[in-house]
């Protein structure tokens, strides 16, 4: 469906509940992936003859694997208090993307397959065969799913319907039924290193352009360093950031902060993306390769540390999982954490008082901050449990003199998903992104209304580019959503930097 | 006869519980989390984590945050759960009971109201909610209706038609050194424990497996600490040989 044709979602309130309309989202489907990038990753080049038995194959070996799947699958009681915590259910009121619905059209196969009662008495526990239509129906909806979390944190035992979502597109992928979307750009890191497939040299040429505007805007030389042996730092940003609007700005924003702190640092050409698509698809191996390939630039460099760029999955997949993936990081400096937050090393600086601001450069914007789902509810920053939520806020505070937070049942832990994250960010989607956008773009509305917010701060690429697609839609500029470390470039004063006042003096 | 028949019911009933309880956590116990995923914020410590869960048992907290009107109906019949199984002890265990047990029996008798209360408002919701009429199966239905049965059936014994409750106890308190008593044969008392029996029995191939399930959730039982510790599944740490 074009984009055109969506119905906008009206809602009253972020969290309105709609009545439930069965089949509103069925049959909408992203294309699937062609035989080559299948291929690339591993897995079968298209549907394969037998793939039932290959199925339920790959669902015995993820249940014998990974105990979250298992435990899951047993032990929902179908009390319903996910049922209205979705963002594509409250925009869709499609059933099938209440979390608990989607958990059942896997749950359903599973107890008819592998449990006592689904064996023998399989209309009682809503257990059913595995069929192609049930095959489909899983492409479908494992695919209206942005694995947010956000359902987890309300299922009294925290039953993440994101695992099942990442277990199933692992069986579809097993089988070659993956989508386009996700393995094309997963096939486009192996070989190139970033899911745009930009080669070093072009990457060289866009940051030495990027390099020359810092200089015009400000007099002073920043640098934007990449490949450079022996520096203390390696920043892994996603590769989003060497090019799209507002990414590029938070990029800038990095590379004045690091030339401020005084600190050396360095891009790599060979993990030139943060972002880690392995994760979407629920396949350990892919996430794991595309992991190593960090560890081997932080080796070839010869860098201390690793610090990561604006990204929500990806920040997930760093901080929670680097370290089983890529690590250990014995040869690194054990004086900080492995990998460290932007946030988490600007904050640093603005408390050692090594930064200085002008913060009316961002007096033209009132602000909101959008938790990204997986910063918020799959990864920390700094010390304290909920530094995810203060950092981002303290850093936003410190450049910029109008701030509000949207309605608190939207944010910190409870944040609603962009609508584009986990896989889905991709234009055969539009319809699922803009209606899956409405519940957080209504909290928008709200702090529109009543504090003239203007602009939504947020630290998630996926993030940015869904907003910038959808924000339209909902009555607002594309240029309404920006970066984080775009608000800190915009205040931060370099040293010899020309300043308006120097100018007027 | 019919003391025999519920006497070895309930043996049956007993190693099926058990033995299909063990299995199960044996295998949430020996199946890796090849990630760490707490939902977080999550606690930094394993002090932290064992308070988040007592927070989750004792009080469903997440619950809380979630619904109202499930948590209320929820957690008034688990807790009132709790203290009617804790008062059936005095049926269960031989001789006389310790003076504890004694002090909780009124409180106990008032329990299986609240009990009966929260069945019916998760019953009522399963048909009021259009979400939740969407997610049932059969077997939700069923198990809240066995449950209640036992409710009522309790009740009504306790309330209304009084069955010999020594002898009950005598029978019960047998099983344990198996002797078999004679057990009375008015019809709550056989309804109420075949009911009992039937629970037993479906409680480890059904979703009653919630209850020892909840503590291997690794969404709540693991610490946040992935980058001061390496987490690694055996199966994870062969890729890297
Ligand atoms: C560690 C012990 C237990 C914990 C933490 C626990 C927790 C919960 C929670 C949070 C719910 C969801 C809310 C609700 O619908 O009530 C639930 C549902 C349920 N629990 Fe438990 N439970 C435990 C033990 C038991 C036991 C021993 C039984 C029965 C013998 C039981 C029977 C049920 C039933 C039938 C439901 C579904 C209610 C419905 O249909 O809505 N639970 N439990
Ligand atoms: S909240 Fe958890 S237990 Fe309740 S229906 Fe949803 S997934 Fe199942
Ligand atoms: S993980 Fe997010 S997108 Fe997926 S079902 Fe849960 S709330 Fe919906």
């Amino acid at each position: 469906m074009a984009d055109g044709d969506t119905q906008v979602p009206q809602l009253d309130d972020p969290l309105q509940i709609p009545c439930i309309k069965p089949g509103a989202m069925e049959g909408l489907q992203p294309f699937l992936a062609s035989p080559e990038h299948n291929k690339a990753l591993g897995f079968p080049e298209e549907l394969v003859p037998d793939w039932k038995e290959k199925a339920l194959a790959k669902m015995a070996e993820l249940a014998e694997k990974n105990r979250a799947f298992q435990v899951y699958l047993d032990i929902c009681v179908k009390c319903g208090a996910c049922t209205d915590k979705c963002h594509y259910f409250l925009g869709t009121a499609d059933p099938k993307n209440m979390p608990v619905a989607r958990q059942d059209l896997l749950r359903s196969v599973y107890r008819r397959y592998f449990t006592f009662a689904g064996k023998y008495f399989p209309w009682l526990v809503g257990a059913r065969d595995l069929t192609k239509e049930v095959l489909d129906e899983w492409y479908s909806y494992y695919h209206q799913c942005s694995e947010c979390r956000r359902c987890s944190v309300f299922c009294p035992y925290g039953i993440d319907t994101a695992e099942i979502t990442m277990a199933a597109r692992d069986i579809l992928d097993a089988v070659g039924y993956g989508m386009k979307y996700s393995n094309e750009i997963i096939g486009k890191v192996h070989d190139v290193g970033n899911n745009l497939g930009l080669n070093p040299k072009a990457l060289r040429a866009t940051l030495e352009d990027l390099e020359e505007d810092i200089e015009d805007e400000t007099g002073v030389t920043v640098r934007i360093p990449i490949d450079e042996q022996g520096a203390d730092i390696l920043l892994v940003t996603p590769s989003a950031d060497f090019f799209a609007e507002p990414h590029i700005d938070g990029l800038i924003g990095y590379a004045k902060v690091f030339h401020q702190a005084g600190v050396s640092w360095t891009l790599s050409s060979y993990a030139s993306e943060a972002a880690n698509f392995g994760l979407f698809i629920g396949n350990y191996e892919n996430m794991r390769l595309v992991s190593q390939r960090i560890r081997k630039a932080a080796k070839d460099l010869g860098v201390k540390r690793i610090i990561f760029g604006e990204c929500g999955h990806a920040w997930r997949v760093a901080y929670s999982f680097l370290n089983t993936l890529a690590g250990p990081w014995d040869f690194l400096d054990p004086n900080y954490p492995v990998p460290q937050h932007i946030l988490e090393f600007t904050w640093n600086e603005i408390q050692q008082g090594n930064l200085t601001f002008d913060k009316s450069q961002n007096d033209h914007m009132t602000l909101t901050f959008h938790d990204s789902c997986n910063v918020a509810r799959g990864s920390r920053m700094g010390d304290m449990p909920g530094g995810q939520f203060e950092i981002p806020r303290n850093v936003i505070k410190a450049v910029c003199n109008n701030y509000v937070d949207m309605d608190r049942d939207t944010t910190h832990e409870s944040t609603l998903c962009c609508g584009g994250g986990g896989g889905l960010l991709t234009d055969d989607l539009m319809d699922l992104r803009i209606k899956g956008a409405s519940p957080r773009m209504t909290a928008l509305q709200q702090t529109t209304e009543e504090h003239g917010v203007t602009h939504l701060a947020a630290i998630c690429a996926i993030c940015k580019t869904q907003f910038s697609k959808v924000m339209p839609k909902y009555g607002y500029d594309m240029d309404s959503i920006v970066s984080v470390h775009q608000l800190v470039s915009n205040a931060i004063i370099l040293d010899g930097q020309e300043t308006e006042e120097d100018a007027t003096a | 006869m019919l003391s025999t028949i519920y006497a070895l019911l309930f043996y049956v009933a007993t190693i099926l519980i058990v033995v299909g309880v063990a299995l199960k956590v044996r295998k949430y116990a020996v199946t890796p989390a090849p990630l760490k995923i707490p939902t977080t914020p999550a606690p930094i410590t394993t002090g932290g984590v064992v308070l988040r869960m007592l927070r989750e048992v004792i009080f469903f907290e997440s619950l809380f945050k979630s619904n109202k009107w499930i948590w209320l109906f929820g957690w008034t019949f688990h807790m009132a759960l709790w203290l009617v199984i804790i008062r059936h002890l005095r049926y269960t265990i031989p001789g006389t009971t310790p003076f504890w047990l004694d002090f909780l029996q009124p409180f106990g008798k008032y329990a299986g109201f609240a009990m009966v209360l929260g069945l019916a408002g998760l019953w009522a919701r399963r048909f009021l909610v259009d979400r939740v009429r969407y997610i049932s199966s059969p077997s939700d239905h069923l198990i809240l209706a066995l449950l209640l049965a036992i409710g009522l059936s309790g009740l009504t014994m306790k309330f209304v038609a009084h069955t010999d409750i020594l002898a009950v106890k005598a029978f019960m308190s047998g099983l344990w050194t198996f002797q078999i008593n004679r057990l009375p044969t008015d019809p709550f008392i056989l309804i109420h424990l075949a009911l009992v029996i039937t629970l037993m029995i479906v409680f480890p191939i059904s979703k009653l497996l919630h209850a020892p399930g909840v503590f291997f959730s690794p969404s709540r039982n693991q610490v946040d600490n992935p980058r001061e510790q390496r987490h690694i599944a055996p199966w994870a740490a062969e890729l890297e040989k």
